[in-house]
């Protein structure tokens, strides 16, 4: 049960790997994903992504500016402008 | 025929100029290895940016659709965003897109269209302003920064759109070149504002939540579009113009070899034809006592 997460800026495709949880900073609130997710489909506020790497591990956090997220049955995509690792 | 001096002075020159082209081409080639990295590196967020457009722009229509997709209801005045290179010593391929910009802007004044140009990039001021130096609206300069990233995209789309906000026009053509390899690159003219509907809009099979609504996040995407669409001419100019540099210089380094060749035959023979008449001269001269 794993969530397949990608993180893609217009440079490059900074991440593409397998995570628990991410928590996503939403327009309208934050949100979490898992695994088995809804079709979801949301812009995001700059702030930083919290990105669970296993249940209960602590989170690692990844700023993006300029962002959207697609859910789809495929995992989760996050389209951001600009990333700080 | 030239002194044997002066063919010296010649084929040392011709020399050194095939020292700098050939460090030009090698320069360019790993330049070119860099720019492609990037293009592929580019690849996924167009491909995903694409995907998403496709399924929004689907679902939104009519009226309530942004003005950046539905247009400004008129298709009078024109702008020729046209993407050309700050460096020059890459072949034809300015040329090229500065043709293929003059007979876009030719065919939508036969149509009787307001034509005017954005300029990016240094190397299509001069030609263009020669034949359309009235209908110049704005220069872009990238010339300022080494290798053009997303931050100058983002700078050029959002004059644009402040330009259609402010209703300086109705639709923008973007015009840049476009790498194949090495040897060709074409310049291509695709619409930009207003963004053109996606071929194959997805059916709207899966049911997706919106937060907020559709036309909100659209809203909000269609200036990333342009963003993106910016972006990918910039890394395609600065592939284009490696490419097309690496091809012209490789030529110049053969035909100066080859002038060196045939200077250094013309030399030899005029050294051994003095030494023949020298010969001469002192046979006669021997033969005169």
């Amino acid at each position: 049960m794993a969530l397949h997460f990608e993180l893609v800026t217009p440079e490059r495709l900074v991440r593409s790997e397998d995570v628990y949880m991410v928590v996503v900073p939403g327009n309208e609130g934050e949100f979490g994903v898992l695994e088995g997710h809804a079709p979801f489909m949301s812009t995001i506020r700059d702030g930083a992504m919290r990105v669970y790497r296993t249940d209960g591990a602590a989170p690692e956090e990844v700023a993006v500016r300029g962002g959207f997220a697609e859910v789809s049955e495929k995992g989760l995509t996050v389209l951001a402008e600009h990333v700080e690792d | 025929m030239a002194s044997l001096k002066e063919l010296k002075g010649r084929i040392n020159s011709v020399k050194s100029t095939q020292k700098i082209t050939k460090a030009k081409q090698m320069v360019a080639a790993a330049k070119l290895r860099r720019a492609q990295a990037a293009a592929e590196a580019a690849r996924p967020y167009a491909t995903r940016f694409a995907a998403v457009m496709a399924s929004l722009a689907g679902k939104v229509s009519g009226d309530s659709a942004p003005r950046l997709l539905a247009g400004t209801g008129s298709d009078k005045r024109h702008l020729l965003v046209v993407v050309n290179t700050d460096k020059g010593l890459c072949g034809g391929l300015n040329a090229n897109v500065v043709k293929e910009a003059k007979l876009k802007a030719r065919a939508l004044i036969d149509e009787g269209k307001d034509v005017s140009f954005y300029l990016i990039g240094r190397k299509g001021r001069a030609p263009i302003k020669r034949d359309f130096g009235s209908m110049i609206a704005r220069e872009f300069d990238t010339s300022t920064v080494r290798t053009p990233g997303f931050e100058e995209a983002e700078a050029a789309a959002s004059d644009l759109i402040g330009m259609f906000a402010a209703g300086e026009f109705d639709v923008a053509h973007l015009i840049f070149p476009v790498f194949r390899n090495s040897l060709t690159q074409e310049p291509v003219s695709t619409q930009l504002i207003p963004v053109p509907a996606p071929e194959n809009p997805a059916n709207g099979a899966a049911v997706v939540e919106y937060e907020p609504d559709e036309e909100a996040i659209l809203a909000e995407l269609l200036p990333r579009y342009i963003k993106t669409q910016l972006f990918g001419a910039l890394i395609e100019r600065e592939a284009s113009e490696q490419g097309a540099s690496m091809t012209a210089m490789d030529n110049a380094t053969r035909n100066a070899g080859d002038l060196i060749n045939k200077l250094t035959i013309q030399y030899n023979r005029s050294r051994q034809a003095a030494i023949t008449t020298e010969l001469i001269e002192i046979i006669a001269g021997a033969e005169a006592l």
